[in-house]
């Protein structure tokens, strides 16, 4: 038997996709003994599982170590990686959004100093309004940025604003919704197909059910 | 099998004879190109990033980041069709990195008054091309004019009409549903479009599935997917073909039939073509033309076990041994395999069987 490669999102949101998984009927009961094991599997029902780093995700699905994984669409509009985007999941759902310091006026004279962990998502919105921007690239903690002033705004992911508000920030404009999509690479769908578009329709019920 | 040549030496070997037996010339070209050419024709180019230098007087040039431009450039708007294959190295950024890779690439390209038949062949001679380098292959083929044609019908920005083929090119059903109705584009386009998307697979399912739609997709379109479709599988490839709207080029270079190869366990596609009458009217020529380019590099994913050993025999020699006598030794011991003459065992050398070259002459000896 084929087995199809998995790769799921470390942390939380990965455990709720490993449940949808599971009720699709690929489990892998080991996957929840409490060890520091990153790959599991289960030969009789053909699925291998893998722990990733959220951000790296698509790129073990591009590059055919995974066959399918889960990523949010804020990794998938950064990297744009050559895969197959099958289902919204409808979960993990946040927004990617600039924000600034609660007086912050937008002066168009002036080149906007953004701070940001999504340089591709920043630079694409900006250019899209014609606005002029020098992007400061950062690893984390962004929120400091304009407060330090590093920057005038950042464009970071805001789940419910609470980092932000406890900065002193706030949300000046959304710039797409998130939420997490089933992924597929695009060779492996090929051969493996049949497999994954029982995953898809399983996932699509179960997200349909919980609405 | 020729065991000495690796399996992409193989590959290439077999497509060049595949593509001479259909009366394909092989188009031998420079590594150099005026960079002018790719100024001017960009987008075309997969990555944007070109190897400069200039020339002893003073012309910029560069390193060919792309083969069919230069090929178009070489051709003339005559009679009849011109059929050329290539075996070529092209330099490119790699995807991800900051970094040039030299890229090996095999192809053909069918130029002039193009008809059914040019594309049946070209198509007939990708699936071929497939099928020498994996049984387990999978031709997808499209046909861009039909995505354009729904597409073209509303009235929307260039900005939303690439993202909608880029969802399309991603099976991307519920953004597509998302731009439609941002857009306000109509319901009908929206579920024609969605279709598109979800109808995958061969060609008999997914073109009876297309007939039904006819108030959405162009028949002319339809009966030409259809009818190299019916050339493919009488040829007896109908195993492998796919008709898969995901294949999504540059609409404002290519037209008509598109289409990508995939084989088992190389994560990329390994095979990428269509019809470009587009890029050949922006430089200028009448003619229309079809062709594709097959991926060399990525076949090393492909390869055979690695060799366990460096060698097969490390037959070890002594300063001062009769030369004539060693040289005698290791031709015969070639004739089962490869052999190494050191005078010792080198470091991190591997070797199915070590002979001292003084075993050898007391085993011909007795």
């Amino acid at each position: 038997m084929k087995m199809l490669n998995v790769a799921l999102p470390k942390g939380r949101l990965g455990e709720k996709v490993y449940a949808m998984f599971e009720k699709a009927g690929f489990e892998c009961h080991s996957i929840k003994e409490n060890n520091r094991k990153l790959i599991f599997e289960n030969e009789a029902v053909g699925v291998r599982y893998f722990w990733v780093k959220p951000s790296d995700v698509a790129i073990y699905v591009e590059r055919g170590a995974a066959d399918i994984g889960v990523a949010g669409k804020d990794i998938l509009l950064e990297y744009e990686p050559d895969v197959y985007e099958l289902f919204d999941l409808d979960i993990g759902k946040c927004r990617m959004a600039v924000a600034a310091k609660k007086d912050f006026r937008d002066n168009p004279n002036h080149t906007l100093r953004v701070a940001t962990k999504f340089s591709n998502i920043a630079q694409s919105y900006y250019a899209s309004k014609g606005r002029d921007i020098d992007i400061i690239h950062l690893n984390g903690s962004i929120e400091i940025a304009p407060i330090l002033d590093l920057s005038d705004v950042i464009v970071d992911i805001v789940e419910t604003g609470t980092t932000l508000k406890e900065n002193d920030l706030e949300v000046f404009e959304t710039i797409v919704p998130i939420s997490a999509r089933l992924i597929a690479n695009k060779s492996a769908f090929k051969f493996k197909g049949d497999i994954i578009e029982k995953i898809v329709g399983s996932m699509a019920a179960q997200t349909e059910v919980s609405k | 099998m020729n065991t000495v040549l690796t399996n992409e030496e193989q590959v290439i070997f077999n497509l060049r004879s595949v593509y001479e037996s259909y009366g394909y010339n092989r188009f031998k070209m420079s590594k150099f190109e005026e960079y002018d050419l790719y100024a001017r024709n960009k987008d075309f180019l997969i990555s944007d990033s070109v190897i400069t230098f200039n020339d002893a007087n003073g012309k910029l040039l560069a390193l060919k980041p792309d083969v069919t431009l230069s090929i178009i450039k070489n051709s003339e708007d005559a009679k009849g069709i011109k059929k050329v294959y290539y075996n070529e190295n092209v330099y490119r950024v790699a995807k991800g990195t900051h970094s040039f890779k030299e890229i090996m690439q095999v192809g053909l390209e069918c130029i002039g008054d193009i008809d059914g038949y040019c594309i049946a062949e070209v198509l007939l001679l990708a699936a071929k091309s497939l099928k020498s380098i994996s049984e387990a292959s999978v031709l997808d083929i499209s046909h861009l004019g039909i995505v354009a044609d729904i597409i073209d019908r509303e009235a929307i920005s260039a900005d939303v009409k690439s993202k909608l083929v880029k969802c399309i090119g991603e099976k991307n059903e519920h953004d597509i549903i998302k731009l439609c109705e941002e857009a306000g584009i109509g319901d009908d386009c929206s579920a024609a479009l969605c279709t598109l998307c979800n109808t995958y697979g061969a060609p008999k399912s997914v073109l009876a599935k297309l007939k039904s739609m006819s108030a959405v997709i162009n028949p002319f379109m339809l009966s030409e997917l259809e009818a190299v479709c019916l050339a493919l599988e009488n040829e007896g490839l109908g195993d492998m073909l796919h008709i898969d709207f995901s294949v999504v080029s540059d609409i404002n270079y290519y037209n008509g039939i598109a289409f990508k190869g995939f084989v088992e366990s190389v994560p990329d596609a390994v095979l990428s073509g269509g019809q470009y009458d587009r890029l050949m009217q922006k430089m200028g020529r009448k003619s229309g033309a079809i062709g594709f380019a097959v991926y060399i590099d990525l076949l090393q994913r492909l390869e055979v076990a690695d060799k366990k050993y460096d060698v097969d025999t490390l037959l070890i020699y002594n300063e001062g041994c009769d030369i004539a006598k060693l040289l005698e030794a290791v031709a015969t011991l070639g004739k089962e395999g490869s052999v190494s003459a050191q005078k010792q065992i080198p470091d991190k050398f591997t070797y199915r069987r070590l002979i001292k070259f003084d075993e050898v002459t007391e085993i011909e000896n007795a």
